[in-house]
């Protein structure tokens, strides 16, 4: 596959289109972002990031999204398990079910969200009597956020539970390991970097949504703002270096949770293969 | 709770290969309950939102549900969602498949940076695919005055929408093709060129028709993503009901306005749209799996055969 093939005619106008599609779609929007953000200059710069507004809200969209990506790689185990190793009546439907928050147009699921845990809500009704309240705080964003970021660690799991052979669990067996045993020292060792990318991969999701959090979340300022929010009313208050200082900020440190899931994801592959 | 019972390792039989199976799986018990906390975790976290969508859509009756669809407001704005969809779904589809192509057909300098590229807008937040088109076209961007100039309105106007939407949805059926077109190799296209088909022959008659399921899957992911975007679509459009907003940011103004029924009633129909495409999806993915499978059978068949001839 290294060696040049250019037999198949349609080399040129593939090629040539995806460029210049991805030029003006990407990389000439994403300039004028790196432009607008250089062209504020250094302290204008560091004084947006380091806003204590700004700041607050990166605890909630990066340390919230951690633990939802968590809960979210807890469940999305259990099921990617419960669905590649048992049969049940509805595992079809719940497989399929799965991916519901990727087909849901976040809005949807935002007002959806805010509805339920509301105090006069379904959900919001059964807590209010224990005084735990959802909506407008940040375990309303955790929710939304766990929402979201549900089907990536699902996705990620499940092929790889499928792909392991039966044998080695089997030789365990024989050998006398018990059960849990088998899962601990011979299941669990090849499905840890999967998992650990589904994790990532729902992290990563978590902390740039918007539509799904914004309505839940109530926005109250340092309490439950997120960061993509801070981009949306820079922009409203026609801001556009504070607005591409922010913008910058979190494309670099998506930028890094990706990089960190790719390299997760190769060790994995590698692991799959040397097993 | 019998219905939980695994049907691969039947209650009363206790041969030897049963007794391989049982150390081979959790304790039934056990099984119980992980199904069905992974069911009550389903039933909270997915099942409840969309049923309370649909709950609040028909609280006050089937007649003000219809109703809802009479305004000329939110009529506007399911006319403005499928003309965006209508524009950028087939844009993205030829894109999709000419990236596709290129990625699997040839190996070039730069093949890795076009699909890298191809991901970014999946791990982006959306709302920064907005904010880059504002910088770009927006008053104060680097385009803005000669745009005003011209009198040219992109951002708080349709066609910012239209690109901030083509930004968020290139990925899908360039993604769904790549896999498939690397799997299932380029034999057929080689032959029918030394027959003598030109290119575009090649891509009608034997490409397309190769590729169509995973083609299907990936427009309808594309076209799901499309009609709910609200992120990137929210930062471009001035959101003015009746002019420039799409469905999603219309529900967001009912909302904002306790106009509860009128909203939920926009959610569901496009809730209907996304249960549409889970099936669709799914669909596709069993015959692309059934495909993959046939395939894989007649490669076996065909090395067997081959040390006898």
């Amino acid at each position: 596959m290294s060696q040049k093939r250019h037999i198949l005619p349609g080399f040129r106008t593939s090629v040539g289109g995806s460029i210049l599609w991805l030029t003006l779609i990407v990389l000439l929007p994403l300039a004028a972002l790196i432009g607008k953000t250089a062209s504020g200059g250094w302290p204008h710069f560091w004084e947006t990031v380091t806003d204590p507004q700004v700041v607050a809200s990166y605890r909630v969209s990066f340390g919230i999204s951690l633990i939802a990506a968590l809960i979210n790689g807890f469940f999305g185990f259990l099921a990617a398990w419960i669905f590649a190793r048992y049969d049940f009546p509805g595992r079809r439907l719940l497989e399929a079910a799965t991916d519901l928050p990727f087909a849901l147009p976040t809005a949807v699921a935002g007002i959806a969200l805010c509805a339920l845990y509301s105090e006069s809500g379904w959900i919001g009704k059964l807590l209010s009597p224990l005084h735990i309240q959802v909506a407008f705080t940040p375990i309303g964003v955790l929710i939304a956020m766990t929402f979201i970021g549900f089907p990536f660690v699902v996705r990620a799991v499940q092929p790889v539970i499928s792909e392991l052979s039966a044998d080695v669990e089997e030789a365990a067996a024989c050998l006398g390991a018990s059960r849990l045993q088998t899962l601990r020292r011979v299941v669990l060792p090849p499905l840890l970097p999967a998992l650990c990318t589904g994790i990532i991969m729902a992290y990563g999701r978590a902390v740039g949504e918007y539509g799904s959090i914004i309505f839940i979340s109530g926005n109250i300022p340092y309490k439950t703002e997120i960061t993509p929010l801070m981009i949306v009313s820079k922009l409203e208050q026609y801001d556009y270096t504070g607005a591409a200082a922010i913008g910058f900020t979190m494309l670099a440190a998506s930028l890094i949770i990706v990089l960190i899931g790719n390299a997760l994801q190769s060790w994995g592959n590698r692991f799959r293969k040397s097993v | 709770m019998a219905s939980f019972i695994d049907f691969r390792n039947p209650p009363g039989s206790d041969s030897r290969a049963d007794r391989l199976i049982r150390a081979n799986s959790e304790p039934l018990w056990v099984r119980r309950i992980l199904i069905t906390t992974v069911l009550a975790f389903f039933i909270i976290f997915l099942g409840l939102p969309l049923a309370i969508v649909f709950q609040g859509a028909l609280a006050n009756g089937v007649g003000v549900f219809l109703r809802t669809f009479t305004d000329h407001n939110i009529l506007h704005a399911i006319e403005v969602t499928l003309l965006i969809a209508l524009i950028a779904v087939p844009a993205n589809t030829l894109f999709g498949i000419a990236a596709a192509w290129a990625i699997t057909r040839y190996s070039f300098r730069g093949r890795g940076l076009l699909l890298a590229l191809i991901d970014l807008p999946l791990w982006v937040s959306p709302v920064i695919g907005g904010l880059i088109y504002v910088l770009l076209y927006g008053r104060r961007g680097y385009l803005g005055p000669w745009l005003q100039a011209h009198d040219i309105r992109i951002i708080f106007a349709l066609p910012g929408m239209v690109m901030a939407t083509t930004f968020v949805t290139f990925p899908f059926v360039a993604r769904s093709l790549i896999p498939l077109m690397q799997a299932q190799g380029f034999e057929e296209e080689e032959a029918a060129l030394t027959l003598g088909a030109s290119g575009f022959q090649i891509l009608r008659r034997i490409t397309l028709p190769k590729i169509r399921w995973g083609l299907f899957y990936g427009v309808i992911l594309c076209n799901a993503r499309a009609m709910g975007e609200f992120g990137a679509v929210s930062v471009v459009s001035a959101k003015i009901s009746g002019l420039t907003n799409t469905m999603p940011l219309e529900i967001e103004q009912l909302y904002d306005d306790y106009l509860f029924p009128s909203a939920f009633a926009v959610a569901s129909a496009l809730s209907i749209l996304a249960l549409i495409t889970l099936v669709l999806k799914t669909l596709a993915e069993w015959e692309n799996r059934r495909q993959f499978e046939a395939g894989q059978q007649a490669l076996l068949e065909s090395t067997i055969e081959k040390p006898a001839s």
